[in-house]
């Protein structure tokens, strides 16, 4: 198994190798889906130039990057390539960890399933076999390695690879049952981007089910281990900042980085729903309508995490697929990361409904992104509004994505329950509806 | 008869005189408290508009009184009487003169310069200055109220062209440019610069009041006070320009009225608006700053300077035909020097027609003088308005240059020299190009480059280069103070040495950002103006530059002090840019509300569906017969169907 995994790693790099040397390079780093003003290589280039004029980094409105970032790059500018590619290859080799593990612990439960004939007699073919899923972890490697998102957002040295290595590094902690670590790289990927705070609640809910504490309000041993988690990531969050204020000795960053990110001052354009709504809002309701942006990404976290209780990675999932799509400053990087995920859910095909839409509609979107914004911003023949109707496309088609392997876990495991072919009453064959 | 018919004019000029004064010290009182009492209350634009309105009133009647008055040499009396103190009174004078430079592009510059000194102190402790003769009562009360050590301010329309023109004896930006030296008492210097800002724009009529901190910087090196003092510390020094400031009658007009004689008498005569906007470049400028009253400089003395400067274009206002006038050049003619002035004078440039081989001047010149001035000795015939022989029979001067071959004067190259365009295409990204000339054949000098940038305009200071020669050139000193959104510009400051005969390129990249809608201009495509960079140099002068202050000098040759004999200030502005941004739609704010929240209410709404509702058989739903008639077994009581 360890050889396919490297194969792909050794053609991703090559890949890379050649676009890094390609003329693509360049006009890639300008691109506003592949970099946003979070995470464009050109700033974190601009901090360090402030900083060695002797100025802040953050007394400038163009650096948006964490400490810790221009501390990495202080040391590594010269390797920035190879720094990128070793983030891309470490986020892909954690998710085949990840997943490799979790398929294990999904065919362990339904094995204990089958053996307490849990299951209704006509859902075997619902049952997931070993063979199929022997190639998911490779699959998922794949699908980050080689989508051409990722493609991008590394060529163009986007620092979303970085996050995105964070994220899964602390998926795989998290599956593995490190709550320790866990914590620390769940610290450390809200420090990078304050939204996967939301994780915190999928990473409970899984390491609670790996140690065999019920979700109960009245068990003291839930109230622990929660308190005990949290206090770690807490604990963990707080080192790091205060890390990062002894390396510039300044709160600047605070508002530099997590004000930016929570209040949109920055409207370019993006693939994401902020910018263009800012620009054309009125001043008087612009704080309201931030607020009400911002509390959508932190929304979901409550009745999903009720509702997912029993399924906190496929929870992991839609959490960090709601935040790429709702995030202030989002970058196709962000998209590579969720996408990554579907062969995990390669099983729930059966039940998509407009998947053959949905990826025509992503194609295509991805294809027009490039040729409406040249047509505005080059050729001057289209307006803004082209650009905008693209991405509003684009993130309908990401929620239809999202809330449709959503539609098809939920029915997948109402089928485990009551039957695969449903009867009415009159014994005629039924319709599963949402009521 | 006569002489008794003098003295009781005389007397009774004193007394109403003594009057007037009176009477308008009590109003000038009230109108202070009354402008001090609203500006603490904040309402700048309130208080702008009622203290210009009433200062300018003043300003007439009190010119108006001036003009009664006999000239302050030959009589103390007026103003002993007048100024109703113990003290003695300080010592002011007046000046004005005329330049005029035919250039070599056929084009003619005229540059007057009025210059007002008063040997008095505003900020003497315990001294309230009050009284007011010839020196502007609202600049007078401007400086003290707002502890102004030295303000510059200047409103030009149209580009001075140096490579054409040669160096002006005053350079200004196009549009508005302010910068002020603040007393180092001021502890809240944005607090008076906004303040002061709003009133210089109700004085001037100019629309200064959109000097706010996104245009507003500090140099550090480019702009140092030109009078005396030791304060030096940027802290106190404020810069804005306004290059979308477009300069016109409204601005002259109160302009002229801080003049003594206003536009009534003397070289302000000339000054109509319709043939002063009619040119090519066309700079009004006032300066305010404390210069050494004697040279021994044991005082300090305010000057006020007050300049026009234009240029003339041969095509579109001399007809194509190199012949001017005074007629010609302004549609009037001088009569009489203005009363109250201690020196009246007209230069014309002469240095390269000593022998009149090249135009001739009529009435010729009564007597020639020399004067080093933008390290160059330059020969000027005077016309001295106060000498009653300057007028002739008919009681006017009107000069005429005619020249006599078609032929135009070779020009020396102006030493230095600059440039800028904006390089790129597309409304993403762009780059500055600055370009620096140094024309000298053999000197190299350092100059200073100060480059203001709006925040919109997002510089990457990595991206700089500079290049001499086609290789690199570091600068030896460099400022940089990047921008905030909605707060600051970007401003950046540099030492850098030009090598003999070289052009320097200094290039940066920018990011154009998309602003909110309510934040474009009403014009939004039309561009935005980013203002002239400005370069400031000692430059190697040819002559010897004048540093005696034992000689009197003209006054357009003492503007820059000059400390030392071998190079000569310079300041040069470039080209102000043109930028265009991306818009968004302006007439889409409900329809894109409407589309996004309707977005993000699909993705609610699917979330909420799946979240809230569980799966279902769907049992098919009994017909309509079917449910009235359940609805009657109900009512009855009977089971249902």
């Amino acid at each position: 198994m360890a050889a396919p995994l490297t194969l792909v790693l050794i053609v991703a790099v090559t890949i890379r190798a050649v676009l890094f040397s390609s003329s693509l390079a360049e006009p890639l780093m300008e691109r506003v889906e592949v970099v946003s003003p979070l995470n464009a290589w050109k700033r974190v280039v601009e901090g360090l130039a402030l900083l060695d004029l002797g100025a802040s980094p953050y007394s400038g409105d163009v650096f948006h990057e964490t400490p810790l970032i221009i501390y990495l790059f202080h040391f590594v500018i010269d390797y920035a390539d190879i720094v990128f590619m070793i983030a891309d290859g470490i986020t892909a080799v954690a998710l085949y960890l990840a997943v490799q593990d979790y398929n294990k612990t999904v065919f362990r439960k339904q094995k204990y399933a089958l053996e307490a004939d849990r299951y209704p007699h006509d859902c075997l073919e619902l049952i997931r076999t070993p063979k199929e899923m022997y190639y998911i972890p490779l699959k998922v490697a794949l699908f980050y390695l080689l989508n051409p998102f990722t493609i991008f957002s590394c060529v163009a040295k986007s620092t979303c690879g970085l996050n995105n290595a964070v994220i899964a590094l602390f998926i795989l902690s998290t599956i593995k049952g490190s709550a320790f670590l866990s914590a620390v790289f769940l610290a450390l990927a809200t420090y990078q981007s304050i939204y996967p705070l939301t994780l915190f609640a999928p990473a409970l809910l899984f390491l609670l089910q790996r140690l065999y504490i019920p979700v109960n309000f009245y068990r003291p041993s839930f109230w622990l281990f929660t308190l005990q988690y949290a206090v770690m990531y807490l604990g963990s969050l707080c080192v790091i900042v205060c890390l990062s204020f002894f390396l510039l000795s300044s709160w600047d960053f605070i508002p530099s980085v997590y004000g930016f990110i929570l209040s949109v001052p920055d409207l370019t354009p993006n693939i994401g729903l902020f910018w263009y709504f800012f620009a054309e809002m009125f001043e008087h309701f612009r704080f309201f309508f931030i607020c009400v942006f911002q509390i959508n990404v932190f929304f979901y976290t409550i009745p999903l995490s009720i509702k997912l209780k029993e399924h906190p990675v496929f929870l992991i999932f839609m959490q960090i697929a709601i935040i790429s799509i709702f995030k202030s400053y989002p970058t196709v990087g962000d998209i590579s990361l969720y996408m990554a995920f579907l062969p995990v859910w390669s099983h729930l095909y059966r039940f998509l409904r407009n998947i053959f839409l949905v990826s025509c509609v992503m194609l295509a979107c991805s294809a027009l992104f490039p040729v409406l914004w040249h047509l505005w911003i080059y050729a001057g023949s289209a307006n803004s509004n082209f650009y905008y109707a693209i991405t509003l496309l684009f993130n309908v088609g990401q929620i239809l994505l999202v809330s449709d392997y959503f539609y098809a876990f939920l029915r997948r495991e109402h089928h485990l329950t009551h039957g695969l072919y449903l009867k009415r009453k009159d014994g005629s064959e039924a319709t599963l509806v949402l009521k | 008869m006569t002489a008794g018919r003098c003295t009781a004019a005389l007397l009774a000029a004193v007394l109403v005189c003594g009057l007037t004064c009176a009477s308008t010290a009590a109003a000038e009182e009230a109108i202070t408290e009354e402008y001090e009492s609203i500006s603490n209350a904040n309402e700048h634009v309130q208080a702008q508009d009622d203290y210009a309105r009433s200062q300018k009133r003043r300003e007439i009647t009190e010119h108006d009184d001036d003009q009664n008055e006999p000239p302050p040499s030959s009589s103390s009396s007026s103003s002993s009487s007048s100024s109703s103190s113990s003290s003695p009174p300080s010592k002011d004078y007046f000046k004005e003169e005329l330049v005029i430079r035919p250039l070599s592009s056929g084009d003619i510059y005229a540059s007057f310069q009025f210059q007002t000194r008063w040997d008095t102190d505003f900020f003497a402790p315990g001294k309230k200055v009050s009284h007011y003769r010839l020196f502007p009562k609202s600049l007078g009360q401007l400086m003290s109220k707002f502890s102004v050590r030295e303000m510059h301010v200047s409103f030009t329309q149209g580009y001075w062209r140096t490579m054409q023109w040669g160096q002006p004896f005053l350079p200004a930006p196009p549009g508005a440019e302010l910068w002020v030296w603040f007393q180092d008492s001021v502890a809240d210097v944005d607090g008076a610069w906004k303040e002061l800002t709003n009133v210089l724009s109700g004085i001037f009529c100019a629309s200064l009041n959109f000097i706010d901190s996104t245009n507003t910087v500090e140099p550090t090196a480019s702009f140092k006070p030109l009078g005396v003092g030791n304060v030096t510390h940027q802290r106190f020094l404020r810069y804005a320009v306004l290059p979308r400031e477009i300069v016109c009658t409204e601005n002259l007009t109160p302009w002229k009225k801080l003049l003594p004689c206003g536009s009534k008498a003397g070289l302000a005569v000339l000054m109509k608006s319709e043939k002063l906007f009619h040119s090519s470049f066309l700079s009004l400028a006032v300066h305010i700053r404390p210069v050494c009253q004697d040279w021994g400089c044991k005082g300090t003395a305010w000057e006020l300077r007050q300049t026009v400067n234009v240029v003339f274009d041969l095509h579109t206002t001399g007809q194509g035909k190199r012949e001017w006038s005074f007629f010609k050049m302004f549609s009037r003619t001088l009569t009489e020097a203005c009363p109250l002035a201690t020196s009246s004078k007209v230069y014309i440039d002469v240095t390269d027609n000593p022998q009149g081989e090249l135009f001739e001047l009529n009435p010729a010149a009564p007597s020639l003088t020399q004067a080093v001035v933008l390290g160059d000795r330059r020969t000027y015939a005077v016309y001295d308005l106060m000498a009653s022989g300057t007028f002739g029979l008919l009681r006017s001067l009107n000069v005429l240059l005619r020249w006599k071959t078609p032929g135009s004067v070779d020009m020396l190259r102006p030493l230095l020299h600059g440039e800028r365009y904006v390089a790129g295409y597309g409304l993403q990204t762009g780059e500055i190009h600055t370009l620096i000339y140094n024309n000298h054949p053999y000197r190299a000098f350092p100059v200073l480059l100060l480059d203001i940038v709006p925040w919109y305009l997002r510089l990457y200071i990595h991206t700089l280069t500079v290049t001499s020669k086609s290789r690199e050139n570091k600068p030896s000193y460099i400022h940089y103070q990047p921008s905030k959104d909605r707060l600051r510009p970007h401003l950046l400051e540099m030492l850098i040495q030009l090598p003999p005969n070289s052009v320097t390129e200094v290039t940066v990249q920018f990011e154009r950002a998309l602003l909110k809608w309510t934040e474009y201009t009403p014009d939004p495509n039309h561009g935005f103006y980013v203002g002239s960079s400005v370069i400031s140099a000692l430059v190697p002068s040819v002559v010897a530059m004048d540093t005696s202050y034992t000689l009197e000098h003209p006054l357009f040759s003492t503007f820059f002090p000059c400390k030392e004999e071998s190079s000569y200030f310079v300041r040069v502005y470039t080209e102000p840019l043109l930028v265009n941004l991306p818009t968004p739609d302006f007439s889409m704010p409900y329809n894109v509300i409407c589309l996004t929240c309707t977005v993000v209410a699909v993705g609610y709404g699917s979330l909420y569906n799946l979240l809230t509702r569980t799966f279902q058989v769907e049992e098919p739903s009994p017909g309509v017969v079917k449910r009235l008639a359940n609805m009657i077994r109900y009512l009855r009581g009977v089971p249902l169907l």
